[in-house]
């Protein structure tokens, strides 16, 4: 995790997490948060965030960046659009949570130890090597590298599961699946441009 | 310029102002370039500048130029026409110069208020003001036409607002019409228990005027009427009014309720109870309605259904007041003046399923929380669940509706406080029960507000800050099983809640009537972008439409409390009697005028026509323009193939000299 | 009729079921389903969390490959592949900068896409497309006293809500209607999250949440809860012994594809619907089925 150290750091990271925020298609519109906490009521994770949704936005209208990359916050958003959904403001919350999510990671702010953005990684690991996900070796993956307890919780269901076929050893690759690493290639360079 | 051109202008004097308008205009435009440049132009007198032309020695200037040095055509270069227009023409008028030899030149809302880049600005005035030093020597003298006013004045909708503005004319003479679709005056308020913050009980302090109103003998009570058609113009208005029937003879009714108990059919949902109580067939919708007469509603009735019925309200009246072959009666009224007082309408909150609103037991919605307190609503005044018990646990949830980009984006304004008085009145009947205010901001902002939130506080009402996120009835402990649970974020400590409750208020936002656009369009004026009725200014006339002759008072042009609506009501009576109290009114001569000689009688004007102004002479086989009607819109002139009506103030030579003098630099 | 068909990485392995009840279904109802030729993950919500353009584009490619196939609509089955693909389409319609990333990225793979792809769910397919009443005569073993709980999870009606309500959605309800079926149209948490990937990640949040959802259908009697995504099927019906340790709750709620059960009553065998895959035992719904 990068030091949050000097307030001139901060500001810099503040300014550059604002300018991607406000370029993301609808997220002016955080400027017109009225705080009801209607989003933290409808979350069904909010009450294991350390800050909900509200205060995360909140957060980040005071510039308060290191609480919001460094609460549990984002990663513990299952993606379900409820607040969004209910929103009286109209804001885009769930998206802002993905943004969020990715600038953490983009500024190597994501929690080392933290198994939401790991999961992410394999995932996404995953995707590229075959094409598609697949999930016994994502969660094999996971499971060694940060849950070794997983496994004996899962015990009874995973062995049923397994006999039941519904748990492949072996992936199928897509013929295009270098296709996927291209696309990226191409819009990381692309990236790199505009910077 | 054309040989005619030049010769008109060669006879006139113009007086040429530009007005700085403070920095409005003179932080964009360089006034001295400008003025400086058009003194030069031909036939320009004199040019000025001043800071604001439209204060006392603004228009000073004008009238003395007129007077001392002979100007007999002036362009002011200022704001829109619609600021001040009528300003600066009557400064010029007041100096003897006929108003219409006066022009103005939009430099700010057409130019410095829409210009970035100051050359550009610069230019851009001397353009539009060349214009109209170029159309002045076309401009002709006009005389205002003066139509008669009916004295008159129709109110519709007897709700507070109505019974007042009615109640307010009657006091000075004036005749009224007090036309309202139910069968009873009186509104919402007749319907509320207490009113904030002074604790009134409604009724109380209504059914006085209801009364005055139904008694006093210059307004006449249109009960259970609607307005079908309206035609006409200011000061003179046409008017279809049915008056539908109640199959029961209004003169010989009495009011004595004894068809309504005698009646077979009892389960109809009283629509004043909010359906919560029942009322018969044959009704009278609560004991104090004005005019207190009974009404058959012909979709429950056996015998207005074509069925069997021993007709026992026939054999229980005494005066043998009813009477099934009664037909609606349409009438035609002339009237002058029209206020429009229709309220508005609750918000509906089984528009947004998650308050389980139609779902679950004991959601309520605040007009039907006010039947459950009052007195003689359908239970009596006591405050209790379906189950007929006291609730132990009532939350009071906010901004249902409102301020929500999903559903009204507008604050209903009275909702805080209507919510804080339902506080009351459930300590006051059970001072146990635990009260929870959900709210995002409390808004108390009227006289005696801010002191009734802090008596709420005071006893010991939980002020919530959070919007409710959901109302459910799945109990996840103990506590909560069978009863309802509000899930909301406590804001200011930060938590979620789960706040076990019996009974669940939703202070539903005001709507406008779900008809309100259709009613504007009838009676020929406009609704804002919220749907409410559309006021003229928003800051300066509240209470008039674009439409002359037509004011709006009430709830029907924005949700607000009783203090405001009776005060915005007086204000219409006000408006509506400065104009019938004169025995003419005067309308603007910018009128079309068809010459019956070139008129080849082919229709289209009078089809196009948006004001019904143009009729056709079916002798003379031409269209003529009713003067007084013609609002000048100019869409006849447009769409005639031969060119033949002209508006007066806009003639062709006068519009294509704009054109010219705007295209000559 | 005839549908390009997205059966969306689960349907390889955990979701199996659905994939192959979905086929069975569909071939009892006339209705044919051409598979997506070499799909790729949609990216679901994971690969939202690491670059946007980059999950617009993979979605968009399997669009692209759509559009080239044919040109009948794309019918998706898993609510996080329609919704992603779904929103994918949105995006691009509303945004010519992703369009234009987006396409630009596809050209490095000589494939394009116009945004113009019509991406469809399963369930606005039978209701919408074919119709309740012509699905009402396909029914062979009508589901009656059947009580079915649809669950509709997160990502089938919101954020869009294109083809039902995001708040309160009712298609489910109405489909097994037409099957005969007892409906249970309002318990709570009809439309609320089961944690997805949450359990992985945050067991004790997922646990909580699906101990909600089983306690809102137990209590309303349902003898069967149906689910539209691999997800929330796996956390409610493979996941339900793990809930009944943690909370002490003995529920034995069957959970199956909706495909499942629907394929029943349209005369498809349990076998050919994969309901011999299942984590809690659902003979009972089965054999509760009139013939």
């Amino acid at each position: 995790m990068t030091e949050l150290a000097t307030t001139a750091q901060a500001k810099e990271l503040h300014r550059q997490f604002c300018e991607d925020v406000m370029s993301m298609p609808g997220g002016e519109k955080i400027k017109i948060c009225q705080q009801c906490g209607t989003c933290t009521g409808s979350c069904p994770t909010s009450y294991l965030m350390d800050w909900g949704p509200r205060e995360i936005i909140a957060a980040f209208r005071a510039g308060m960046i290191d609480r919001v990359v460094k609460s549990n916050t984002i990663w513990l958003c299952t993606s379900c659009y409820s607040c969004t959904v209910r929103c009286p403001a109209g804001i885009k919350i769930t998206d802002l949570m993905y943004e969020l999510k990715r600038m953490a990671i983009k500024y190597d702010l994501a929690p080392k130890d933290g198994k939401s953005p790991a999961m992410t990684k394999y995932f996404v690991d995953s995707v590229h090597k075959h094409g598609r996900n697949h999930e016994v070796e994502l969660m094999a993956k996971f499971m060694l590298m940060k849950d070794w307890g997983l496994p004996f919780k899962f015990m009874g269901t995973g062995l049923k599961l397994f006999t039941a076929g519904r748990l492949p050893l072996f992936a199928k690759n897509i013929r295009g699946r270098e296709e996927l690493d291209k696309i990226s290639a191409y819009l990381e360079a692309q990236e790199a441009k505009t910077q | 310029m054309s040989g005619e051109e030049e010769t008109k202008m060669a006879e006139d004097k113009i007086a040429v102002y530009f007005c700085h308008c403070g920095s409005n205009i003179a932080g964009k435009v360089d006034v001295d370039k400008v003025v400086a440049w058009a003194a030069e132009q031909p036939n320009v007198a004199v040019a000025r500048e001043y800071k604001y032309m439209c204060s006392d020695p603004g228009q000073d200037l004008i009238k003395e130029d007129i007077q001392k040095l002979g100007v007999n055509r002036v362009v002011v270069a200022a704001c829109s026409p619609t600021m001040h227009e009528p300003t600066f023409r009557k400064a010029a008028s007041d100096a003897g110069l006929n108003p219409y030899l006066l022009q103005m030149a939009n430099v700010r809302e057409h130019c410095s208020w829409v210009t970035e880049d100051r050359d550009e600005a610069t230019e851009k005035a001397k353009r539009i003001l060349n214009a109209q030093i170029h159309r002045l020597p076309f401009n002709e003298a006009l005389d205002p036409i003066e139509v008669p006013v009916n004295p008159a004045v129709m109110v519709v909708g007897g709700g507070i607002a109505g019974i007042e503005a009615a109640l307010k004319l009657s006091a000075t003479g004036k005749k009224v019409y007090l036309v309202e679709k139910k069968p009873s005056i009186g509104g919402h308020m007749a319907m509320f228990d207490k009113t904030f913050p002074t604790l009134d009980c409604a009724a109380c302090i209504l059914t006085p005027k209801m009364s005055a109103a139904g008694k006093d003998p210059n307004i006449e009570m249109l009960a259970y009427s609607e307005v079908e058609e309206v035609e006409g113009y200011v000061g003179n208005f046409k008017v279809k009014v049915r008056k539908k029937a109640r199959f029961v003879n209004t003169d010989t009714c009495t009011g004595c309720a004894a068809c309504v108990e005698a009646c077979v059919v009892r389960k109809v949902p009283s629509e004043f109870d909010q359906g919560l109580g029942k009322r018969s067939a044959i009704y009278i919708p609560f004991p104090q309605a004005v005019p207190l007469r009974a009404t058959i509603d012909a979709t429950n009735c056996l015998t207005l259904k074509g069925k069997k019925c021993k007709q026992p309200c026939t054999t229980a009246c005494g005066p043998g007041a009813i009477d099934f072959e009664q037909q609606d009666e349409v009438i035609d009224l002339e009237v002058g003046a029209i206020i429009m007082a229709t309220g508005f309408e609750l918000w509906e909150p089984d528009q947004d399923p998650r308050y389980g609103y139609g779902k679950l037991d004991n959601v309520i919605t605040s007009l039907e929380f006010e039947r459950i307190s009052n007195s003689s609503g359908p239970t009596g005044g006591h405050i209790v669940c379906k189950n007929g018990e006291a609730p132990k646990s009532v939350a009071i949830l906010h901004c249902i509706g409102s301020r929500d980009q999903n559903h009204q984006e507008f604050c209903s304004r009275v909702c805080c406080m209507y919510s804080l008085k339902f506080s009351h009145l459930i300590k006051e009947h059970l001072p146990d029960t635990e009260v929870y205010e959900l709210y995002i901001d409390m808004r108390c902002y009227g006289k005696g507000y801010e002191e009734f939130y802090r008596r709420l506080m005071d006893e010991g009402v939980h002020m919530v800050r959070g919007r409710a996120a959901e109302v459910t009835d799945l109990a996840m402990s103990p506590e909560e099983e069978g009863r309802l649970v509000v899930k909301t974020e406590d804001t200011l400590l930060g938590i979620v809640r789960r706040i076990p409750a019996d009974m669940v208020i939703l202070s539903s936002g005001l709507s406008p009537a779900k008809d309100a656009k259709q009613v504007s369009q009838t009676f020929g004026f406009g609704c804002s972008g919220n749907g409410f009725f559309l006021e003229r200014h928003p800051k300066l006339e509240p209470v008039s439409t674009v439409t002359d002759g037509i004011f709006i008072a009430g709830c029907c042009q924005y949700p607000k409390d009783i203090p405001d609506t009776v005060a915005q009501a007086g204000a219409a009576a006000a408006c509506a009697l400065a104009l019938v109290d004169n025995p003419t009114v005067k309308v603007e001569p910018t009128v079309s005028y068809i010459d019956p000689e070139k008129c080849c009688g082919c229709h289209i004007c009078v089809s196009v026509c948006p004001h019904t102004a143009i009729q056709f002479n079916e002798e003379k086989k031409v269209a003529e323009v009713i003067t007084a009607a013609c609002k000048g819109c100019g869409v006849c002139v447009a769409a005639c193939g031969s060119n033949v009506p002209q508006q007066q103030g806009y003639l062709d030579n006068q519009i294509f000299a704009e054109i010219e003098g705007a295209m000559a630099l | 009729m005839r549908y390009l068909y997205y059966p969306g990485c689960s349907s390889e392995a955990t979701g199996k079921a659905y994939d192959i009840s979905t086929r069975a279904m569909m071939e009892k109802l006339g209705v044919e389903l051409v598979e997506l030729d070499d799909w790729n993950c949609c990216g679901a919500t994971s690969y939202f969390n690491v670059r946007e353009l980059d999950s617009f584009a993979i979605a968009a490619r399997n669009l692209a490959i759509a559009q080239q196939q044919g040109d009948e609509d794309l019918c998706v089955i898993c609510n996080a592949c329609y919704t992603t693909l779904a929103k994918t389409n949105r995006y691009i319609e509303e945004s010519p900068e992703v369009h234009e990333a987006v396409n630009g990225a596809l050209g490095a793979v000589d494939r394009s896409y116009d945004g113009k792809k019509a991406v469809r769910h399963i369930m606005d397919v039978l209701v919408n497309d074919i119709g309740i009443e012509a699905l009402s005569e396909k029914v062979t073993r009508r589901l009656t006293g059947i009580k079915v709980a649809p669950y509709y999870g997160c990502q089938y009606s919101r954020p869009m809500g294109a083809f039902d309500d995001p708040e309160f959605p009712t298609t489910m309800d109405t489909f097994f209607t037409a099957l005969g079926a007892e409906v249970i149209t309002d318990y709570p948490g009809k439309s609320k999250c089961c944690g997805g990937m949450m359990m992985l990640t945050k067991e004790e949040g997922a646990l909580r949440l699906c101990h909600e959802l089983l306690e809102g259908a137990h209590k309303a009697g349902a003898d069967v809860i149906v689910c539209a995504c691999p997800l929330c099927e796996m956390n409610l019906e493979g996941y339900q012994p793990r809930v009944n340790k943690t909370f002490g709750t003995a529920y034995d709620i069957p959970v199956m594809y909706f495909t499942q059960l629907a394929g029943l009553a349209f005369g498809a065998s349990p076998k050919a619907l994969a309901l011999d895959k299942q984590v809690v035992p659902c003979d009972r719904v089965v054999a509760a089925i009139p013939a």
